[in-house]
Order: C-alpha cells, then structure tokens, then sequence
C-alpha cells in the first residue's frame, strides 16, 4: 500500500470535498449549460455574468467542465464569504480569490489583484454589477471589467446569463428551494481600440441581455 | 376457542408476503415479454423514421414519439426495478419522479419571493411525508393529508410572509402542482399495497395475481390510450374540442380512442384481478381521465406560452408532458379498484 504523505492526504481530501460540492450544486441548481458560438476551452478567460444569488459563483464554476473548472477562479466578496469557517471552507474548495469590496486600497486595486492571481494560466468569474440584483434584472456594471480588459488586452471576455438562479436562492434566504435554472455561455468579446468605458461597459452588458433572449 | 384462533390467524391470513404480491408470475411474465416486443418495435420504428431525411414524416411529430418512446423506456425500467427491489423501492422511485415533475412544475409557473418558504415546505416536508405514508400504507393519512392539510397550510404560510400580490392565484398555482404532481401521482405505487380479493360465504380469498402486473396493466393502459387517442385523431380527427387548449384532440379522437383502450384492456384481463368486461370498463375510465390529464396540463401550458415542459428551461426532458394522463387516472384508477374488488 502505497504511503501518503499528509500534504497529499489534504489534496486527496480537498478533491473528494470538492467533488460532492459541486455534484450538490449542479443537483440542487438543476443547472443545464448551453455553450453559444463558444467552446470549453482551456484559454484564459473572464466569465462575466449577471448575478442574483448566492449560489451564482457556486454553481456556474460547478458547471464548467472539471479541466476548465481547475483553472478558473471565483472572484467573491471577502464581507461574505470570509464571515464564517463554512463559508472560508466553501470558499477555499472553488479555489475563490476574495475581494475585498469595503476596503480599496490604491496600491493594491481588486483589478491588480484579479490580474495577479491569475498569472498566464488561470481565468476568471466576476459579477460586474458588484452585488446581487434585487430584482432580478440585470443592474449597471461597475468599471473594473474595463480595466481588466485594458490592463489584459488578450482575455477572452465571455458573456453568461444565469436563469432562476435567484429563484432557488433569493436574497436573504438560506435555504434553497430545488427548481431548475438555466446557464447560457455566449461568444467573447474583447475591448476596441478606441472604445470608452461607458461604451465598453454598455456593451458587455448588452451581450448578457443577448443571451438572455435566446 | 375456534373463533378467538379464526379471529387472530385471519390477518395474517390476509396479509401477503411481500414476495408474492411483487412476484413475476406466469401471466405477468407474459405482459412483459408483450411489452419488451412493443417496445423494440418502437424503437426500431424510430429509428427507421430518424434515419429518414426526406421530409416524409413530419419532425415534430418524430421527435415526440422519439421523446415518448425514450420515457416508456424509462417507466419499463422503473417496473421491472419495482420487482427487484420490492415495494419500497417503487415508492421511492415514484418519489423522484414526483419530485422533478414538481420542480418543472414550479419552476413553469411564476412565483413570488414570498412564496420561497412556502415552496420550501411543499418540496421538503409533504411531498416526501406522501411517499413515507404511502410506503407505510397509511391510506388513512395519505389520502387526506395533501387535499386538506397542506391545502389549508399553503395560503397560511404565504399569508404569513406577508405579500398580499395575487395572493389566491399563487397559493392556487402551488396547491394544484402539489395535488397534481405528488398526491395524484402516488396513488400509482399505492396500487402495490392494495389488499384485493373477493368474499365467498363470509371468507375473504385474497387475489393471487401479481400486483405488479396490475401496475404494468395500469401504466400500459395510460400510455396506449395516449397512442390510440393521437392516432384515431390524425385518422378521423375533425371536431376540435378546444382549439385554443389543444390544437389537436377531436372527439373522434376521444372516442375511438376510449372504445379501443377498452378492447385492449378487456383482453388483458388476465392480468387484472377483473373479468374481462370488468377490464375494459377500467380501461375505459383510465382513457378518459388520461385525457383530461393531457387537457389540464395543456391549458396550464397555453396559459403560460410554453409548449412543452421540456423546452421550458433549455435543455430538460420534460417528464411532465410524459406522466400528465398517469398522474389524473391512477387517483381514479386505486379507488375503484379498491371499492369493487376488495
């Protein structure tokens, strides 16, 4: 019988966890997964998506393919998922890099950290709206997508519309209620040359509204 | 003495061993062997209009019966499964496919954010408690408790949550889907714990069919009259009952459908513990409320634009459009079994 050394013992433990988190989350959500004149592929990339739930970050990184999901990263708010060892430990599983929305410092901006973290491998899931509709429908984005793409020109910036998400778990609700829910993933964009931030931000926000409709 | 003895075997009399009533017994066998053939020959049939590309045979019509044909897989598989794993393992199957037609059900229908907690207790309290007493056989208690308990529970607790917006329509939207879904659809595995026998001269002789055989019998039932109906329709199909609830169900289609459910279900009275016209009177009722099933769910369809539950949410069988006839005649189907034949 092979001997496990204790840090391979924690991985082993860290993937079996993972595993039944994201089988979980894909059975709780009922979440099926459209790929719109988009692949699965392993490029670096920014998934940027609407956002209702909590469950969001949870259950899109769950359904993206397993060799997809080792190289993409949650961005999550610290305030949240930071407050309790569950929530840490949760955190920890989808491999989420924590931001801290309260506390922004100058030197070191969320958008260097988002680009940092993920060197010239990983991708990212962001929610540009900052925060949880309360509604339901899709608010007005915050600027860091634009920076990120002007600091990275070469992201892959891919579009995702999560449906019902906010139905299974609404704000200010613990317990989820299993209905089915519905994520389209649709083609990238990238910055234009000479495109403002207001432009660039309207537009990423139209191709989600896009895939709404289809 | 003798009558004290008489009065305690006797129960035991009556009460069966598992194994018996979920036995594969001679005729049941030969049900499965008829339906194992039918089945193939769909498939066959479907595969030789897929591979079809001349556009000789209309798309939808292929992919629905592609569609049907894959779920009569599925409820052949569930049989066969509830004579492996016994009456236990019926229930919680059927639970399942209650559970995910309630989750299209409500995922179809718009609710509220005030509904969320009650939604909660409809997914996780009483559509499992239902198959609890319906495994324990507590017809006392399951043929009640979703009618009236959580009929009077659901308004309440949305009530309490205190959004007063279309109040009566979403407590109505979520007591209909829970009736339909899980109360009505658990009468079908109910149907392995009936006690079903007849009194001669003040004894009771149990029946010593299978009583999985009268599943199948049922089931079949449903899914031939469903076929029978849509054909006798695309035959002789020209009164429209109600166009704007289902483009396609005539009364020639109902009726021609009903009389010849009637004639296949007479002829596998052999099956049932029923004579022969007892059987096709069954059938005939079992057709019916099928039908009605199929009316019910279109209306509920039409009224919220979808067409099918499948396309509701991209990407999901929907297994509603498959149970709708099932889930109206097995309420119908248990209790008049158990009213003329115990």
């Amino acid at each position: 019988m092979p001997a496990f050394f204790p840090l391979e013992l924690w991985l082993v433990r860290m993937n079996v966890a993972s595993h039944v988190l994201t089988g979980a989350a894909r059975l709780v959500s009922g979440a099926r997964v459209r790929w719109l004149d988009c692949e699965p592929e392993a490029c670096q990339r920014i998934y940027f998506a609407n956002h209702t739930s909590h469950l969001d970050a949870l259950v899109l990184w769950s359904s993206l393919p397993r060799h997809i999901r080792a190289l993409t990263r949650p961005v999550a708010a610290r305030d949240y998922w930071d407050k309790s060892r569950v929530r840490r430990y949760v955190a920890s599983l989808v491999n989420a890099l924590l931001i801290d929305r309260k506390d922004i410092k100058v030197h070191r901006s969320p958008v260097e950290l988002m680009i940092n973290s993920i060197g010239d491998t990983h991708s990212l899931i962001v929610f540009p709206e900052g925060g949880r509709s309360t509604n339901g429908e899709l608010g007005s984005f915050k600027s860091g997508l634009y920076y990120l793409a002007k600091k990275r020109p070469d992201l892959e910036l891919v579009p995702v519309y999560m449906e019902n998400l906010n139905r299974v778990l609404p704000r200010g609700e613990y317990l989820p209620v299993p209905l089915l829910s519905s994520i389209t993933i649709g083609p990238p964009i990238w910055l234009e040359n000479d495109e403002n931030k207001f432009a660039f931000l309207e537009r990423a926000r139209e191709a989600i509204l896009r895939l709404k409709e289809s | 003495m003798n009558d004290l003895l008489q009065s305690l075997t006797a129960p035991a009399l009556l009460l069966q061993a598992d194994s018996q009533r979920m036995q594969l017994d001679e005729p049941t066998r030969w049900l499965v062997i008829a339906v194992l053939l039918g089945l193939f020959l769909s498939t066959l049939v479907v595969r030789l209009i897929r591979g079809q590309a001349d556009g000789t045979v209309n798309v939808a019509v292929a992919r629905t019966f592609h569609h049907r044909v894959r779920a009569w897989w599925m409820m052949f598989a569930i049989l066969i499964a509830s004579i492996i794993v016994g009456r236990y393992g019926a229930v919680v199957l059927f639970f399942m496919v209650s559970f995910w037609a309630l989750r299209e059900f409500i995922t179809m229908t718009p609710t509220r954010r005030g509904d969320h907690r009650t939604l909660f207790w409809v997914f996780f309290v009483f559509t499992p408690a239902q198959y609890v007493l319906v495994a324990m056989n507590e017809y006392q208690l399951y043929s009640i408790m979703i009618p009236v308990y959580a009929s009077l529970f659901i308004p309440a607790r949305i009530a309490m949550s205190g959004d007063e917006k279309r109040f009566l329509e979403r407590s109505a939207k979520i007591q209909v889907g829970l009736l339909i879904c899980v109360y009505a659809l658990s009468y079908t595995p109910a149907i392995l714990s009936l006690q079903l026998g007849d009194w001669q001269e003040d004894t009771f002789v149990p029946w010593d069919g299978s009583y999985v055989g009268l599943l199948a019998f049922f089931v079949l039932i449903t899914q031939a009259s469903e076929v029978l109906q849509f054909g006798w329709g695309k035959l002789v199909g020209r009164r429209i009952i109600a166009p704007k609830i289902h483009a396609n169900r005539s009364w020639e289609g109902l009726i021609g459908g009903v009389c010849s459910t009637a004639v296949l279900g007479g002829s596998l009275w052999w099956v049932t513990p029923f004579q022969y016209w007892e059987a096709a009177l069954m059938s005939m009722v079992v057709a019916i409320m099928g039908f009605a099933g199929a009316m019910t769910m279109s209306a509920i369809k039409r009224d919220r634009g979808v067409k099918d539950y499948g396309t509701l949410v991209v990407g999901h069988a929907g297994v509603l459009d498959r149970i709708d006839s099932i889930c109206f005649a097995a309420p119908v189907f248990y209790h008049l079994t158990r009213l003329l034949f115990t």
